[in-house]
């Protein structure tokens, strides 16, 4: 919880010396609580009161981050619809180090590839979690050598192990690519510790049960680490569940510093449909990141199309460029339809024109990403400003006709739209879902 | 050391919706089906009661629907027989209960009479034995005509009927309230329609726990999370005593999610989305599960082999967590 300016001057030593630059310590909490200034511009500020100040103003859950721009956690509400997810789980495909070199780079080399290219967004794994399940230091090592080198430079690296030794000397000749390493148990996280600490790498701590992890949390910290990522040991579903809901939960309504870290979750199905639905559900419910063995494109699309679904912002929706599209082999006969450039109408609309097979073009009106009806009732879908953008964009030259189709909902709007611009107007069916039946009848062959 | 868990307290619960009707009550099914009912969050056994497990039907129509190839598949011989089609989802498919879509009324397809409709839902309940979900073909003034017909034809079989919409809820809830059913009431994805509508319906004397309400639901990246953010502040709002808002929800990922060209289109022509079969199974199960998680009851689905996955995770997410 933030806390007010008042609530941060009592701790001040209200000296009003000014030394911090602005005159009183009144003026200097209440920039504090603006976030426009720094305790440590203080110089007489106690160390119970820094401390206090401190934790007060720390994120609920810490920001980690790691390899090529991953970041995890810094999220601060329980529901998306409260403000918004931040940082979107990050999606990691194990290597083992069972494998051979070779069908490491095969595996390496796939996940390379799980980038996705759909609605106008490119999206794909983060990278790699290498596994000491081989339980040997000089294969772990090899193994992580090899997949490092195979993997791309926008990917990144966790290591797994729980044999520090083993970690030291796989993590050397990669530290550069700074990987998240793991992991710290209660039986090795003192030697876990230095090993990453010494690297400056974030480290998994992982105990099974909230209260051993609580424990071996604190106990971490007090050997000098806070660059957390928690492991709660997720296994049956609906435990992990639990769990996962408890971790957040306490970090975010309880401020309880133990859990104030990102957590990872694995899965543990064999069969890939299945260890997707289980990571939609660790997903949905608060895993930072996620550790799979799946690694075909049609196993991760679905997952990584909810994760965008599930960040994308409840105050931003998705938009469309607001241009002529064009949908399917165009030509000069083609209908134009005219419809927002909020992401949901525009690619509602678009699917129920490829699905009636008749290439046409589609104006998305700028209207900052709002439905048609929204649009309208705000002033944002005007006949002038649909006139100027079949201007800007030409389409008396793309097409040999004069005919726009606008959407039902707007039917008012014809008679100006046809004055403004001199093209027919033709008022199109209110929902997207009549469109098909809308084209058969006034554009079908 | 030992954690204090947070466990919220909350006042109230979701409302509980029976579906389907024995012979002891009226009607002809083997057994009833009980949805709603939660009084937590969805699956936080640890914290409340998770009284009725979500429950999946797979769709019949009435008259071959214009399916992607890759989806009839599932049903060939029985796509044109609807009560074999039914028996066949039921018996192989493991679907909990049957959502029979009455397309073939519409004026501009085949145009059924409402006496052939109710025909067609009297076949269904003689070939299978679980409750039955009926909807009309969504042309408003002929579904009128329709599910009048349907519910009379069916009276007492506590049939789940649709559709209830803002515009148009009076005939609907009439013939459910004559004929003892209950009904779908859908809004678009607006909480404060959604309200209003169970208010409206209510106030025609339907009791609240004859109602189930559509929030209705973008697909799988189509607009997934304004389903997803509405089911969820409809599920808090009924569990701090939200009573217009504290029905079961039931969701449509099987007709969301296969208008997606995810779906639908081939490796050939998307050779960067990876193979169609399975990438068209996880679109309709993870457009299902997702929504599963924000709380919803019944879901409507058409791919069974998703259906499968589906409930496999409902059963994982039943065991208790407490």
């Amino acid at each position: 919880m933030a806390l007010t300016g008042l609530d941060i001057y009592k701790q001040l030593p209200k000296k009003n010396c000014g030394e911090c630059g602005v005159p009183t310590c009144l003026a200097f909490a209440m920039a504090l609580a603006a976030g426009k200034a720094a305790l440590s511009s203080c110089p007489y500020v106690s160390d119970a009161a820094k401390e206090m100040l401190d934790s007060a103003s720390a994120p609920p859950i810490k920001k980690i981050a790691f390899g090529a721009g991953v970041e995890l956690g810094d999220e601060t509400v329980m529901f998306r619809h409260e403000k918004t997810f931040y940082h979107p789980t990050t999606v990691m495909i194990r290597v083992s180090d069972n494998l051979s070199s070779a069908e490491i780079a095969a595996r390496v080399a796939e996940v390379n590839e799980l980038e996705f290219e759909r609605v106008g967004l490119r999206y794909g794994v983060e990278g790699i979690a290498v596994t000491n399940d081989s339980g040997d230091a000089g294969k772990f090592a090899a193994a992580v050598s090899a997949a490092s080198g195979a993997l791309a430079e926008n990917k990144s690296l966790v290591l797994l192990t729980e044999d520090a030794a083993a970690l030291k000397g796989a993590l050397e000749p990669v530290a550069g690519r700074k990987p998240l390493v793991g992991s710290a148990t209660t039986a090795n996280y003192e030697a876990m510790v230095e090993v990453a600490k010494a690297a400056g790498v974030p480290l998994i701590v992982k105990a099974a049960g909230l209260d051993a992890l609580a424990e071996l949390a604190d106990k971490v910290v007090a050997a000098g680490y806070k660059e957390l990522v928690l492991d709660p040991v997720t296994s049956e579903t609906s435990k992990a569940l639990a769990d996962l809901t408890q971790l957040r939960r306490l970090a975010i309504k309880k401020k309880f510093r133990s859990f104030g870290y990102p957590v990872v979750a694995f899965t543990n199905k064999e069969n890939p449909l299945e260890e997707i639905v289980q990571a939609n559900v660790y997903m949905a419910k608060y895993a930072s990141m996620i550790v799979l063995n799946a690694s075909k494109k049609e196993h991760l699309l679905p997952l990584l199309t909810f994760r965008l679904n599930l960040y994308t912002d409840p105050q931003k929706p998705i938009q469309v460029e607001p241009k002529l599209h064009a949908v399917g082999d165009v030509t000069p006969n083609s209908p134009v339809y005219v419809t927002t450039n909020f992401s949901l109408t525009y690619y509602t609309v678009q699917g129920e024109i490829e699905a009636s097979k008749i290439p046409s073009y589609i104006l998305a009106v700028d209207t900052d990403g709002t439905s048609v009806l929204t649009a309208y009732a705000a002033g944002k879908f005007e006949p002038e400003k649909v006139a100027d953008l079949m201007e800007k964009f030409e389409v008396a030259a793309k097409v040999n006709h004069k005919k726009v189709v606008i959407p039902g909902y707007v039917a008012v709007i014809s008679g100006k739209l046809k004055e403004k611009s001199g093209w027919d107007v033709v008022v199109g069916p209110r929902e997207a879902s009549g469109i098909m039946s809308f084209a058969k009848a006034n554009f079908g062959s | 050391m030992a954690v204090t868990l947070v466990k919220e307290r909350w006042q109230s619960r979701v409302g509980e919706v029976v579906l389907g009707a024995t012979p002891a009550e009226g009607g002809t099914r083997s057994h009833t089906i009980t949805v709603g009912g939660d009084g937590t969050l969805p699956f936080l056994h640890f914290e409340g009661a998770v009284a009725n497990r979500p429950v999946v039907a797979l769709e019949v129509n009435d008259v071959e629907p214009d399916w992607s190839p890759r989806l009839k598949e599932y049903y060939a011989g029985v796509i044109n027989d609807p009560a074999a089609w039914a028996k066949k989802c039921v018996e192989e498919y493991g679907a909990d209960l049957i959502y029979l879509k009455l397309t073939g009324a519409n004026p501009e397809g085949a145009n059924r009479t409402p006496a052939e409709c109710a025909q067609t839902v009297k076949d269904v309940l003689a070939a299978v034995s679980v409750p039955l979900i009926v909807a009309g073909c969504e042309d408003a003034e002929k579904d009128n005509e329709v599910m009048a017909a349907v519910a009379e034809a069916a009276a007492g079989e506590n049939l789940l009927i649709g559709l209830a919409e803002q515009e148009n809820y009076k005939s609907i809830t009439a013939a459910a309230m004559v004929h003892k059913h209950s009904v779908i009431a859908r809004s678009p994805l607006d909480i404060n329609i959604c309200k209003q509508l169970n208010i409206l319906i209510n106030e025609m004397g339907l009791p609240l726990n004859k109602i189930v309400i559509d929030p209705m639901i973008g697909g799988l990246g189509f607009g997934l999370e304004y389903a997803y953010s509405i089911m969820e502040r409809a599920r808090l709002g009924s569990l701090v005593n939200d009573k217009m808002l504290a029905m079961p929800m039931i969701c449509t990922p099987g007709y969301e999610a296969n208008r997606a060209k995810e779906a639908n289109a081939g490796i050939e022509d998307f050779p960067g989305w990876g193979d169609l079969h399975d990438r068209g199974t996880m679109w309709e199960a993870l457009t299902a599960t997702s929504l599963v998680q924000t709380g919803a009851s019944i879901l409507l689905m058409r791919n069974p082999e998703a259906l499968k996955l589906v409930k496999q995770n409902i059963d994982e997410l039943m065991v208790s967590n407490a």
